[in-house]
């Protein structure tokens, strides 16, 4: 039996958010991933910050496609629906639920190999599109589900767990995404959840496509001396560039600076996110120097974590389209036929 | 030799020897591809129509831009028939690259015209043909100085010579041009002249008209010219579909072409002036069929038209589509493979892909118009069986059908029709329900209930294309995946009691029968007239969905021995009768035409004679 329903247990002493539901209500199934997987973390840290965020659970849409990672939509927020794609091809299925109804809040879960391999057309198109949804990739730079096999994030010289040296370069999704001209793009890791929550808050509201890379190591294949995204190496190498705090719309912007000056960001919905520095001469709203610094940290073999680069004025995908503001799919059929009146008349340039 | 018609010299026009052919002959016209040739062969079809005479046009038109052969067929018919005939009666050779093989083409007693502006007498002389030089470009030239105005204007100078050579009414053509650049008044009158030119030499130096002529019917009055892409847009702004995803193909991309002209002059927001519709020009077909699975699982109507090399990409989340129960409906205009194969030309040989798409135990629903209407009401039924049946709906049109100009009766519309949206769960009925599960068969006819992202709590469950039990959740117990995987069979079984009956003309006590497919359809119909002529008569029945309902087996029963007459080399509508009826291999013999033109009439008469001689002496 690869299902478990988790038991209902619910304490009445549980905080409760605006909807009056505990942390309870947003989780899933039992996961069946390895005991120590990264994406679980990533998994706790989601629920966390959808909670937090009192949003409706049914109002969700949770999406992937193949992969240790995409099982995890069904290990959160039972009440959503969900939809398990094909391998690398979730952002169309994003895609089109989104262009059927806007008005809902589009979470997608892929892996590296879903997004960066047989996904990466999909993943760059549904970008370019400016898709409004949270895009978040559990990158572990290896293939789980069928037991180790190097991914396309995998780093030159990161040995697999027998041993196999990989010599290809890796294709780093943050690069990727700042190229391609997402509004939103930051990098987060399963094992500092602090960090994780109000990224992923500010993902979820963010009007557009936000990009969410998580590096989560996988327990069984590439947590390893030799990996380079084993805990080890990414908790010694994780070089936060910004943290990120998130403020609700109804609550006062509360700028709790330690250290770095910090830099509120309003999102289209009015809440807002604080970017602290913990670089000085980081600038978040700057995609040029966004890159510059990635890069610069990468060969110095650096994680640089947290929201890299937001620009909130981005038209997403229905501005882009110019379509109505409520969801095509309720439009009623009264609006949508044009009748036997127009038939009539279409059918004159056809004599 | 060829014989020249009237020098004015000389006197009287060879040709006598021809019966008059009042409405009843071909004219292709030969030309090379970019010189504007489609808006004069377009203008000189549709003025035949608007004389009321049954007429229908194929264009042969190369992969290609400019530079390459193309050609132009136009069917006068006054019985109505709308298939090509295997005959051409006259000429328009334009293209001196082809003269050999326009010639050879040519049906005895024909006429040839052609550019007399370069004599080339001896070249095209056949002793059978009459050969009409007219000096297209030296008139043009004389007359037009701007160098495009001589290029386009060679070719409506032709229609203007063919007006006097076959009685094309001049007023007519002139109402049409009048239409077609209304806003245009240079237009009109650089085309009016050109048609004078033409017309004026041609009646001064031959006898007009000829014997192949036109005469005012009034048999197109209820009918229009249109394509199949055309009309199957239409069908899915009448469906009501909001979502279009594609990746433009040939022959398919008009479709989507069509849609989007209509959707922005029907669909906008009379108060914001925002789109109604969304149309996303994917990255792939792959991300195209994706979309209108998305799209259709969060509840819009939303569909995709492609081609052979679309559909072969699309099939893994076909597969996905069918087993996870999300309608979707796709527009196959089938054109020539394997691979990329002739892409400008037709065939119908996606029928087997399309039937058993994606890997695993599939069968998808297909649909089979014949021609340009039923593209318009089968787009209608595909959206209805694709909601009901929860399942992607594949419509095989072909290039013929879709980008042809045919002659149909006018489409009606009941303004009382309503979309059937099938089985969805409203947010109340979620409200007072205990428990839902997705895939239980509540009404025994193998469909279940689904319910809408965002519509109310209990409404939620996963949707995946791994192994799932009735009540949504992954499995890999065998008994949980054979519910699910049994119910769809028995939904795909029910589906033969919703989709369209197949088209029947049968008489009792004939035991040979004809059995076809799509495109087909005009070709079997002028052949069985042809073939009854002789004596030899036909029941005819024409499959118009998959899966084959009752009508097919009752057929299959009914008939000793059967001609299944397709475009494609494998027999494959054979193929499928034979694995999904009870048909007998020895009771089915194969009429297969797969060249990559349209099959005409004269091929299926010769195939079914040569077949019958056979058994008869057997």
């Amino acid at each position: 039996m690869t299902f478990m329903q988790k038991p209902k247990v619910s304490h009445s002493k549980l905080p409760r958010n605006e909807l009056g539901l505990s942390i309870r209500d947003y989780e899933g199934s039992m996961s069946t991933l390895c005991a120590g997987c990264g994406h679980d973390s990533v998994t706790a840290a989601l629920i966390q910050a959808i909670w937090e965020l009192s949003i409706e659970p049914h109002l969700i849409v949770k999406m992937s496609g193949i992969g240790c990672s995409s099982k995890t939509p069904a290990y959160f927020v039972e009440g959503a629906h969900g939809i398990n794609a094909v391998h690398g091809r979730m952002p169309s299925i994003a895609t089109g639920a989104n262009a059927a109804n806007r008005n809902l809040y589009y979470i997608g879960i892929s892996g590296d190999g879903d997004s960066l391999s047989i996904g990466l057309g999909q993943f760059a198109h549904a970008l370019r599109r400016n898709v409004n949804m949270l895009y978040l990739i559990e990158n572990n730079g290896v293939y789980g589900l069928t037991k180790g096999q190097f991914s396309a994030s995998a780093d030159v010289g990161s040995k697999a767990k027998k041993g196999a040296v990989n010599n290809q370069p890796p294709i780093d999704p943050i690069l990727l995404a700042l190229t391609l001209g997402a509004g939103f793009v930051g990098r987060g890791f399963s094992g500092d959840k602090d960090q994780l929550v109000p990224l992923i808050k500010a993902g979820i509201l963010h009007n557009g496509f936000a990009l969410l890379d998580v590096l989560s190591p996988c327990v069984t294949f590439n947590d390893h001396e030799d990996s380079t995204k084993s805990y080890a190496h990414t908790r010694r190498f994780d070089r936060p560039a910004v943290r990120t705090d998130f403020v609700p719309r109804k609550t006062p912007i509360q700028t709790v600076c330690e250290g770095g000056e910090a830099i509120p960001v309003e999102l289209h919905d009015g809440s807002t996110i604080v970017l602290r520095k913990v670089s000085k001469d980081y600038n978040p709203v700057n995609r040029d120097e966004a890159y510059r610094y990635v890069q610069e940290h990468q060969k110095g073999g650096e994680i640089v974590t947290g929201l890299l680069y937001i620009n909130e004025d981005q038209q997403e995908f229905h501005a882009l389209n110019d379509t109505v503001s409520g969801a095509l799919r309720d439009l009623p059929y009264a609006e949508l036929c044009p009748g036997s009146a127009i038939l009539e008349e279409i059918q004159h340039l056809y004599r | 030799m060829a014989k020249v018609a009237r020098d004015p010299s000389h006197g009287s026009l060879v040709g006598e020897r021809m019966n008059t052919r009042v409405n009843d002959f071909v004219i292709k016209i030969a030309n090379v591809n970019g010189t504007g040739s489609a808006s004069a062969n377009g203008l000189l079809m549709k003025a035949i129509f608007r004389m009321g005479i049954p007429v229908v046009g194929k264009n042969f038109f190369p992969s290609n831009i400019q530079g390459l052969p193309t050609w132009y067929e136009i069917r006068v018919s006054r019985d109505g028939y709308l298939a090509r005939s295997g005959e051409v009666d006259i000429m328009v050779a334009m293209n001196a690259q082809t003269y050999a093989r326009d010639l050879a083409e040519m049906s005895a007693g024909g006429y040839l015209l052609y550019d007399s502006t370069w004599p080339r007498e001896a070249q095209l002389a056949r002793s059978d043909i009459t050969l009409i030089g007219i000096p297209l470009a030296k008139l043009v030239n004389e007359a037009f100085t701007n160098i495009r105005a001589r290029i386009l204007m060679k070719n409506i100078c032709y229609v203007g010579a063919l007006a006097a050579l076959l009685a094309l009414e001049l007023g007519v053509l002139e109402a049409l041009l009048k239409e077609t650049f209304s806003d245009k008044p240079k237009l009109i009158a650089d085309n009016l002249r050109a048609i004078e030119l033409g017309y004026r030499y041609a009646s001064q130096h031959f006898d007009c008209p000829l014997p192949f002529r036109l005469e005012r019917m009034n048999a197109t009055a209820d009918c229009i010219m249109a394509d199949g892409n055309t009309l199957a847009a239409l069908g899915c702004v009448y469906a009501g579909a909001t979502i279009g995803a594609w990746y433009p193909i040939t022959p398919s991309t008009s479709l989507m072409d069509a849609f989007k002209d209509f959707c922005e002059r029907y669909r906008r927001d009379p108060v914001s002036g925002k789109q109604h519709y969304c149309i996303v020009q994917a990255e792939d077909e792959l991300a195209a069929i994706g979309m209108v699975l998305g799209a259709g699982w969060n509840g819009a109507r939303a569909f995709t038209p492609t081609s052979g090399p679309g559909l072969s990409l699309m099939n893994e989340f076909l597969g996905f589509g069918y087993y996870a129960e999300i309608p979707a409906v796709i527009f196959d205009v089938q054109r020539v493979g394997p691979s990329t194969g002739m892409p400008t030309r037709t065939q119908q040989a996606d029928l087997l892909l399309a039937a058993y798409a994606s890997h695993g135990d599939t069968r998808h629903v297909l649909l089979f118009p014949a021609n340009p209407a039923e593209c318009f009401s089968m787009a209608v039924t595909a959206f209805d069986l694709a909601e009901r049946l929860q399942t992607p709906v594949i419509v095989l049109s072909d290039l013929d059908i879709g980008m042809n100009d045919w002659m149909v009766q006018k489409l009606n519309w009941d303004d009382r029709q309503t979309p059937d949206r099938g089985k969805v769960y409203t947010s109340d009925e979620l409200r007072d329900m205990q428990l839902f599960h997705r895939y239980t068969d509540r009404d025994g006819d193998g469909i279940a209930y689904r319910t809408l992202p965002g519509t109310y709590p209990t409404g939620a469950y996963f949707t995946r294309g791994s192994g799932h039990s009735a009540r949504a959740t992954y499995t890999e117990d065998a008994t949980e995946y054979q519910e699910v995987l049994d119910r769809l069979r028995r939904k795909h079984d029910y589906a033969k009691k919703l989709v369209p009956e197949p088209t029947v003309r049968r008489k009792d006590g004939l035991t040979t029968g004809v059995i076809s497919i799509g495109s087909c359809d005009a070709a079997v119909l002028e052949a069985l007239d042809r073939l009854a002529c002789e004596g030899i008569e036909l029941n005819y029945l024409r499959v118009r969905s998959f899966p084959f309902s009752s009508e097919v087996d009752q057929f299959l029963e009914q008939h000793r021995q059967i001609f299944v007459v397709e475009q494609n080399r494998d027999a494959q509508l054979k193929s499928l009768l034979l694995l999904e009826t009870s048909a007998d291999r020895d009771q089915l013999t194969s009429i297969l035409h797969y060249g990559g033109m349209p099959i005409d009439s004269s091929f299926i008469v010769r195939g079914i004679r040569v077949a019958l001689a056979k058994g008869e002496a057997a």
